[in-house]
Formats: C-alpha cells, sequence, structure tokens
C-alpha cells in the first residue's frame, strides 16, 4: 500500500486530490511569497539602481540622473580616507568577539557539564541566558550606571580607592573594549547552548571507560569532551567567518558616541549615517550593496569549505 | 566506595567558578533594580554604592510613567510584540509548511527564492525607501510588515517540519486530509518546541528592536519604548537647559521597565526551548 503511493507519487498523477494539494501550497505560500518580492528583493534592486545614480528625493528612484561614471559612489567610497578605518574597526571588533566568544562558550559548557550539582547547574545556566533577552538600550543603560566617568559604579569606587577615574565610556581604546565585553556578557550563555547539547551527545560509555582507566577528569575533558565537539567548534568557527562584515550594528549604534568614532565605527554605521543623516541616500546604498556583495561571496565560500565537516547552510 | 579527595576539590573547583559567572552575569541587574528603587537623595549620598538599598521607594517609576506618551509608548511596544509575532509565526509557519512538502510543484525554485534574501540583503536605504513608497511610514505597521518573515527563522522552521516523519503525512493523506488539516491538526500539535522557539525569536526581537522605529516613525506618540528610553538615556548627557534632565534613578526605572516583561515570557518557554533552539543553533 505504501510503496504504491509511493510510486503514484513519483509519477505525480494530475488527479484531482493533487491538485488540491497544490491549490493549498500555493496559497499557504502566497503572504510570504509576496513579502519576500517587495521586502526582500525589491531593496535589492532599488540598492543597484540607486546607487549607479544620483538619488534625489523629488526625482524618485526611476527619475533620478545617472551617476558618470556609474561607479563614482563606490570609487568615492573606496578612496575616501574612511575606507581603510572603517574596514579595520569592523574586523578588529568582529574578530574579537568571535576569537574570544566561541572559546568562552565553550569553556561555558565544559564547566556547565562538568557540575555535578543539579540546581547550582540550572541556576547558573538560566543566568547566563538572561543578558541574551535584553535589548541594547537597556544594555546601554547599565553601562551608564556602571561605567559613566561621573557617577557610574566602578568609578566611585576607583575614585574613593585611588583618587583617580577612568574614561569607560569616552577613551576610543577602552569602550572598544566596553563593546567586546558587553557583547561577550550578552551572548555567551546562549552560544554555549549548542556547545552543552553536542557535548550531551557525547557516548556515555567513553566516560564510563576513561573512568575505569583511572584518567583524571582533567584529562577525561581533554581527551573526550574536546575531541567530541571539536566539529561543532570548528564548524560554528568557518560559518561566523562568513559574516565577518557583521561587527554588531544594533549594539554599536545604541552605545557610541562621537568621541570614539575613531576606534568603533564600523561600515553598518557609517553607513547608517550617511543615509539617515548627512542623506547622501546613494552613497549609503552603494556601500551598503558593496558589503552585502563581499558578505554574499564569503558566506558562499565558507559553505563550501564546511561542507568538508558535512554541514552546509542550505 | 571511596570518593577521592582530588574529586572533592575539583568539584568544588568548579563550583565556585561557575558562581562567579552566575555573579557576573546577575551583578548588573541587580545592581540597576537597586539603583532603580533607591531614594535619589540616599543614591547621591552613598556615592551611588547601593547594592541592597535601606529604604525601597517606587518614586522613580511613578516618575517614569509620568513622561510624556510613555503609557502609549508601552502599549505600541505590547502591540507589536503580540500581534507583530502572531503574524510572523503564522506567515512562517504555513511557509514553512508547504516548503517542506516533498510533494510541492516547484519545490526547487521555492527553496532558491527563499533562500537567497539570506545571503544578500538591500540594505537599510534601499529597504527605508520600499518602505516609504509602499506608504507604511510613521505608522506602527511599519514595524510590523517589513520583518514578516526572517528568512533565517524560516528556514529553522522548515528544518523542523521535514524531520517529522513522512509516514504520518501518508497515513493522513489516505485518510483524505486536505493539507490546511494535516498541518492545523496533526503537524503543529507535535511542533510545540519550534512553535516556542521561533514565537520567542520572533517576539524577542520585536520588543527589543530600535532602528526600525527610529527609522520608520516620527510621531512622539508611536514611538516604542526603547527609542523612548535611549533619548532618556542621552537627554542627560546633552544638557539642554529648558528640558528636565532625568535622575539617574528615574533612567534605571525606564531600564527595568523595558527589560522585565520580555524577561518574563522566557520561563514559560524554557522546558521547549533546549530542544527548539538545537535544531536551528548550528545554522546560525
Amino acid at each position: 500500500m505504501y510503496l504504491s503511493i509511493k510510486k503514484s507519487l513519483k509519477k505525480k498523477r494530475i488527479d484531482w486530490p493533487y491538485l488540491r494539494s497544490q491549490g493549498a501550497f500555493l496559497l499557504m505560500l502566497l503572504p510570504g511569497f509576496v513579502f519576500y518580492l517587495i521586502y526582500l528583493y525589491l531593496p535589492i534592486g532599488v540598492a543597484v539602481l540607486v546607487s549607479v545614480k544620483n538619488y534625489n528625493i523629488k526625482a524618485g528612484i526611476l527619475g533620478s540622473p545617472f551617476a558618470s561614471p556609474w561607479y563614482k559612489h563606490f570609487k568615492f567610497f573606496i578612496q575616501s580616507p574612511y575606507f581603510w578605518p572603517l574596514l579595520r574597526n569592523t574586523m578588529v571588533i568582529s574578530m574579537s568577539k568571535m576569537l574570544l566568544g566561541i572559546p568562552l562558550a565553550v569553556i561555558l559548557a565544559i564547566l556547565l557539564n562538568e557540575c555535578r550539582v543539579n540546581r547550582l547547574k540550572r541556576i547558573v545556566q538560566t543566568l547566563t541566558y538572561m543578558p541574551h533577552f535584553l535589548s541594547w538600550v537597556v544594555i546601554y543603560g547599565m553601562c551608564f550606571v556602571l561605567f559613566s566617568e561621573t557617577n557610574g559604579l566602578i568609578n566611585d569606587w576607583l575614585r574613593s580607592l585611588t583618587g583617580s577615574t577612568v574614561p569607560f565610556m569616552t577613551n576610543p581604546k577602552i569602550f572598544r573594549n566596553i563593546v567586546i565585553g558587553t557583547d561577550l556578557w550578552k551572548s555567551t550563555g546562549w552560544s554555549a547552548i549548542i556547545y552543552l547539547a553536542a557535548i550531551s551527545n557525547i557516548d556515555p560509555q567513553l566516560y564510563e571507560a576513561a573512568y575505569m582507566d583511572g584518567a583524571s577528569r582533567l584529562k577525561t575533558i581533554w581527551h573526550i569532551t574536546l575531541p567530541g565537539i571539536i566539529n561543532v567548534i570548528v564548524l560554528t568557527l568557518i560559518l561566523r567567518c562568513g559574516t565577518i562584515l557583521n561587527a554588531g550594528f544594533d549594539q554599536i549604534y545604541v552605545m557610541y558616541n562621537e568621541s570614539v568614532y575613531s576606534t568603533v565605527d564600523i561600515i553598518d554605521t557609517w553607513v547608517f549615517r550617511t543615509g539617515f543623516q548627512n542623506y547622501n541616500l546613494s552613497l549609503s546604498s552603494a556601500v551598503g550593496l558593496f558589503k552585502s556583495v563581499v558578505s554574499f561571496v564569503m558566506i558562499v565560500t565558507v559553505n563550501q569549505i564546511s561542507k568538508r565537516w558535512g554541514e552546509s547552510l542550505w | 566506595m571511596v570518593i577521592h579527595l582530588r574529586y572533592r576539590i575539583y568539584d568544588l573547583f568548579i563550583n565556585i567558578i561557575l558562581v562567579l559567572i552566575g555573579l557576573m552575569c546577575f551583578f548588573p541587574m541587580l545592581y540597576v533594580v537597586s539603583v532603580s528603587l533607591t531614594p535619589y537623595e540616599e543614591y547621591l549620598r552613598q556615592g551611588g554604592i547601593v547594592l541592597f538599598p535601606a529604604k525601597v521607594t517606587f518614586e522613580a517609576y511613578v516618575q517614569f510613567w509620568k513622561e510624556p506618551y510613555i503609557a502609549q509608548c508601552f502599549r505600541n511596544t505590547v502591540f507589536i510584540t503580540v500581534f507583530g509575532t502572531m503574524c510572523n509565526v503564522i506567515v512562517t509557519v504555513l511557509m514553512a509548511y508547504a516548503l517542506s512538502r516533498k510533494n510541492l510543484l516547484f519545490r526547487k525554485f521555492f527553496l532558491f527564492y527563499c533562500l537567497i534574501p539570506l545571503l544578500i540583503t538591500g540594505g537599510v536605504v534601499p529597504t527605508y525607501l520600499i518602505v516609504r513608497n509602499t506608504g507604511l511610514l510613521n505608522s506602527l505597521s511599519a514595524l510590523i510588515i517589513p520583518t514578516l518573515v526572517s528568512p533565517y527563522i524560516l528556514m529553522i522552521t522548515r528544518t523542523f517540519f521535514s524531520n517529522i516523519d513522512e509516514s504520518l503525512y501518508e497515513s493522513a493523506r489516505i485518510d483524505g486530509a486536505s493539507e490546511f488539516k494535516i498541518l492545523f491538526a496533526i503537524i503543529l500539535p507535535i511542533s510545540m518546541p519550534i512553535l516556542a522557539t521561533i514565537g520567542l525569536m520572533y517576539g524577542v526581537g520585536h520588543w527589543n528592536q530600535y532602528y526600525a522605529s527610529l527609522m520608520y516613525i516620527s510621531d512622539s506618540s508611536k514611538r516604542t519604548l526603547q527609542v523612548v528610553l535611549r533619548e532618556m538615556l542621552n537627554r542627560a548627557s546633552r544638557m539642554e537647559s529648558d528640558i528636565v534632565v532625568p535622575t539617574r534613578t528615574l533612567q534605571m526605572a525606564g531600564v527595568v521597565v523595558s527589560a522585565v516583561p520580555i524577561i518574563l515570557v522566557y520561563p514559560f518557554l524554557q522546558r521547549y526551548f533546549t530542544q527548539g533552539i538545537m535544531l536551528g543553533a548550528i545554522k546560525g
């Protein structure tokens, strides 16, 4: 019975139930399809058009005159003095978040796995998840009350202990560390979930055997736990590389100020300001598109690499 | 059975580190709550060190609630979170179900169609132009419609549906159930983990979204909580003479009000969670 139905499906016999199914599918796909077309595909087309034109609001997207040469905005950006600092800031922030974030999450997952007091384990896990649910505006508020130079908690302590204060929020170098630190604070607990799950997939017999052989717990971590999750670690590392140009717009746009542009102004924040504060929509679109295309190439490359680990994005 | 001393020390060591990690996550949150509950004079007198306030006052919350339009902004945020998430989940689930069916006509095309936006985006300015040209500017629907489906969340949901045992579909189809009936009566009841997961993902996104309302909304009465809060946090540093500078305690009351509702949702969904998040975690 089952087999014969499978066969008939393969032949795609066009009968009433088949048509009824397809009709239902189309109905289900319709709202999403239209949404994708208007709000996800159309912007790509608009991006291409606007970035080769000199957009002005009165003339609209189609009416605005073409830039000459068409690559004017791309060329302007690449030759501008912003290009290298922006690229550097983006890469430094994004790489630091990745290279610190993955090991920290792995360590947290291993610590949680080693913990044999279930209650403590659950509480710590819940507490480390929690920051994931806070918005960047809320975290910015926390930074204010902790790091502000005039009346932040930490500077109050420093003042009473040493008599001097540290400009956490306005010194470019220190603020970059605040950006990286708050991101780790927010996301480490959440990213540890996947490593915890990977650890729970390791065969318990391996641990038993190690215990019988008298291996110390540290040795067990080194020889069983870590090799058991190395695939997942490498995979997350590779996939994160594909989004290396996203250094965290949501976070930085909320938290930064003019005095720290030199270290934390990234491509995305610059694109946003160019578009919505300086109203240079064409330049902003061009840079956004440029970034999007570079990211696209990187993700595709990275996906090819990750197929070697038997996993792929699609 | 002999418990080795070394094991005991090791356990103690692990537990101490975990307690420290827990405190590191907990302390800033506790401190913000404490400041918001401390009378402002006491906060100033103590030099900000008020972990456990001697006197508790809700003065700052009352004052926060008196900020212009704040009740309206709170309602806006609740509305886009609840209604927006409902729309998100419905459209995503319908689409993901159809995409997960192996007998869908033009399946390859539809899959490809849904994959591309995951890889390449138009960017903020072109999206803004579309939102403006579709007449959504300055209305709350600008915070719901342009983010109706997240391509990433769609893919997670589709993967979940594809992994459901094929025989379940077959038996339903033999009984003559329509596709909608299969989805709502058979598939959805066993899909709670994924529904909770994507509902939470969308919900947190709506509650915490900041720059969409910054871009699309100009009326003070249509703003969302995060925008008001950010503006209030920065007002102090700008020192405009005719504006009342909000006190630190008032700001922290704002922070608490903007954070607590979404944190409260989490425990209800927690039991579905690890299961659901795992489906998409690797592909994150």
